[in-house]
């Protein structure tokens, strides 16, 4: 991830003050920045989604496609993910410098994602064993303020929340074999449940406490974070340790009980929006990207 | 905690004085200055067609026969004399590469450091490779441009006890061209911490040193924890500089000090929330024009 250096006397700061709750932008350390959510931004996608949290901007885009089932699981669909760290969002990640984060991100997402409750992967199927809507999952980096992580579990909650996928009735053609029919109407669509997708918080192991949302200034005193993801019930489907510092037993444990807490906290307030964004309907301003 | 989650809107500019359009001497990239061929023509100009035309978004700045645009964002050109706050990148063999924010890395030269102790003798070769003891990668300095290279790379100097290392604090990295030329950069505020507004857009936030540690000259840094309070006084002025510079207010000593009072209603955190900036911004506004009239 894109660094900042840092000196020794603003590292010391900056552990003093997460020491005593206070960091250098007045948070406390279970805070988030300010954050702004769009959706359908992006028209020729099934779904979108913008997400800025602080100078953090990602993009996410949903295309839903029809193919073959995996032969494991014949009737359920599935999502890919695929993470592209832009150029513009730091000169690190020119050419094939953003690859390494990128695989790290989609990787991350595939784990966050490998459960039977998140998204209703049955819901995806078209006909068993032939035909199932896979849903493509692209992710852009934008921007790169620390903590994409939670910005793009959000903003992959967010677009998928606001996927449609258009209905489909199955016919027999003449000759026996099955055809796939499209509706023509683009009202008539599916909308997925989000209510169990997860969204990710990274709590990052600065001094003795942990911090949520690190900028990357905090980031540079830190040397080892715990990513959870949870759902909005409290359920914890990945953890995972980044960083190649160490961490206590006892500091894990504390991690993922206070990301639970945090976690929970992130999915009514985010659901709220996403439902009050979705009734302003065609009265919305859209602001896009020149806002 | 509730995270702050909103749908965006798009912002507008908070602006009391007259509006942008009404300002003559505003281009962007394409307008046309002058038809007249009798100016000669300087940065950011071009002539197109017999005409004198803009090539960057700025103001107009005529001195008699010369034309030129003074970009509104641009990188830090650095004149003799400017204080700036930079940081070093490199350690190299009698000097060191530091980071300004403008378009080559600015040079500090070994000759031109105060020795720890203040003594005046020649720099000898343990003084070379000591050099990283004193100032290492990544630490941040305050110095002042004693010259520019004939390429544009800004040679700097520490040469007075002002200047030097600087120790806990805070940073905030800003355009050149929203902070004004002072006789002073370096400003003790009433509130409780003191500035460094360097001329490069790198303001530089510490609490204020006691007495016995204006003495040690920026050799010494205190890793001793700062206060609460002070903390807090200095998250403030963090914000309410941010909230100042994104809506590109003029930062000079008068206008952070009175962004900090009208800010004083709010904590500390809701400062960046886009409706408070405006807010804020607009009081201060306000509070700099009756000062003015």
């Amino acid at each position: 991830m894109a660094a900042v250096q840092v000196s020794e006397a603003e590292k010391v700061y900056i552990l003093h003050g997460i020491r005593d709750d206070l960091r250098v932008d007045g948070r406390g350390c279970e805070d988030y920045r300010h954050m702004e959510i769009e959706t359908d931004v992006v028209s020729n996608t099934d779904g979108s989604a913008k997400v800025t949290l602080g100078h953090t901007a990602v993009l996410v885009g949903v295309k839903a496609e029809i193919g073959k089932p995996r032969p494991a699981v014949p009737n359920e669909g599935y999502l890919e993910f695929f993470v592209d760290c832009s150029a513009n969002a730091t000169p690190e990640f020119e050419g094939r410098g953003g690859e390494e984060l990128g695989t790290e991100l989609s990787n991350t997402l595939y784990k966050v994602f490998n459960n039977k409750h998140s998204v209703n992967l049955k819901s995806l199927c078209i006909s068993a064993g032939e035909h199932c809507w896979v849903l493509y999952v692209d992710v852009l980096l934008l921007q790169c303020d620390g903590n994409l992580y939670d910005a793009i579990s959000i903003a992959v909650k967010a677009a998928l929340f606001n996927t449609k996928i258009p209905q489909v009735h199955i016919s027999t053609d003449d000759e026996g074999g099955k055809e796939i029919e499209l509706s023509d109407d683009p009202y008539d669509c599916m909308r997925l449940n989000v209510e169990n997708v997860p969204c990710i918080v990274t709590m990052c192991k600065v001094g003795r406490r942990h911090v949520v949302d690190v900028t990357l200034q905090e980031k540079a005193c830190s040397v080892a974070s715990l990513i959870i993801s949870v759902t909005h019930k409290g359920i914890v489907t990945c953890v995972r340790k980044v960083g190649g510092g160490s961490l206590d037993p006892e500091s894990i444990f504390e991690m993922t009980e206070a990301g639970k807490r945090v976690g929970k906290a992130l999915h009514a307030p985010l659901m709220t929006l996403l439902q009050q964004e979705e009734d302003l309907g065609k009265a919305r301003q859209k602001v896009g990207f020149l806002g | 905690m509730a995270a702050d989650m909103r749908l965006p809107t798009i912002r507008k500019t908070v602006s009391l004085s007259v509006s942008a359009f009404d300002r003559k001497d505003l281009v962007v990239p394409g307008d046309v200055i002058t038809s007249d061929t009798g100016f000669m023509r300087g940065h950011g100009t071009y002539v197109d067609e017999d005409k004198l035309t803009a090539s960057v978004a700025g103001e107009v700045q005529r001195v008699d026969k010369l034309i030129c645009v003074r970009p509104l964002k641009t990188r830090f050109n650095g004149e003799v004399g400017d204080v700036v706050v930079g940081r070093i990148t490199e350690v190299q063999q009698k000097r060191w590469k530091v980071e300004t924010n403008s378009r080559l890395d600015s040079v500090l030269l070994l000759s031109s450091v105060n020795l720890p102790g203040g003594e005046l003798r020649r720099r000898s070769a343990e003084d070379e490779l000591t050099m990283r003891e004193y100032l290492q990668e990544g630490d941040l300095i305050s110095a002042e441009v004693q010259s520019v290279f004939s390429d544009g790379a800004l040679s700097l100097h520490t040469r007075s006890l002002k200047y030097g290392k600087l120790g806990q604090g805070v940073l905030v990295q800003l355009s050149p061209s929203l902070i004004k030329r002072q006789k002073t950069h370096f400003h003790n505020l009433p509130c409780g911490a003191s500035i460094i507004l360097g001329n490069n857009g790198f303001v530089w936030l510490y609490p204020t040193p006691g007495q016995q540690e204006e003495e040690a000259g920026g050799f010494y840094t205190s890793l001793e924890p700062v206060s609460l309070s002070d903390r807090e006084v200095i998250s403030r002025l963090r914000n309410c500089l941010l909230a100042l510079a994104a809506h590109k207010v003029l930062l000079y000593d008068t206008s952070v000090l009175y962004c900090y009072e009208s800010s004083l209603q709010h904590q500390v955190k809701d400062i960046l929330k886009p409706e408070v900036m405006e807010e804020i911004v607009l009081l201060t506004q306000q509070k700099l024009l009756e000062q003015e009239g």
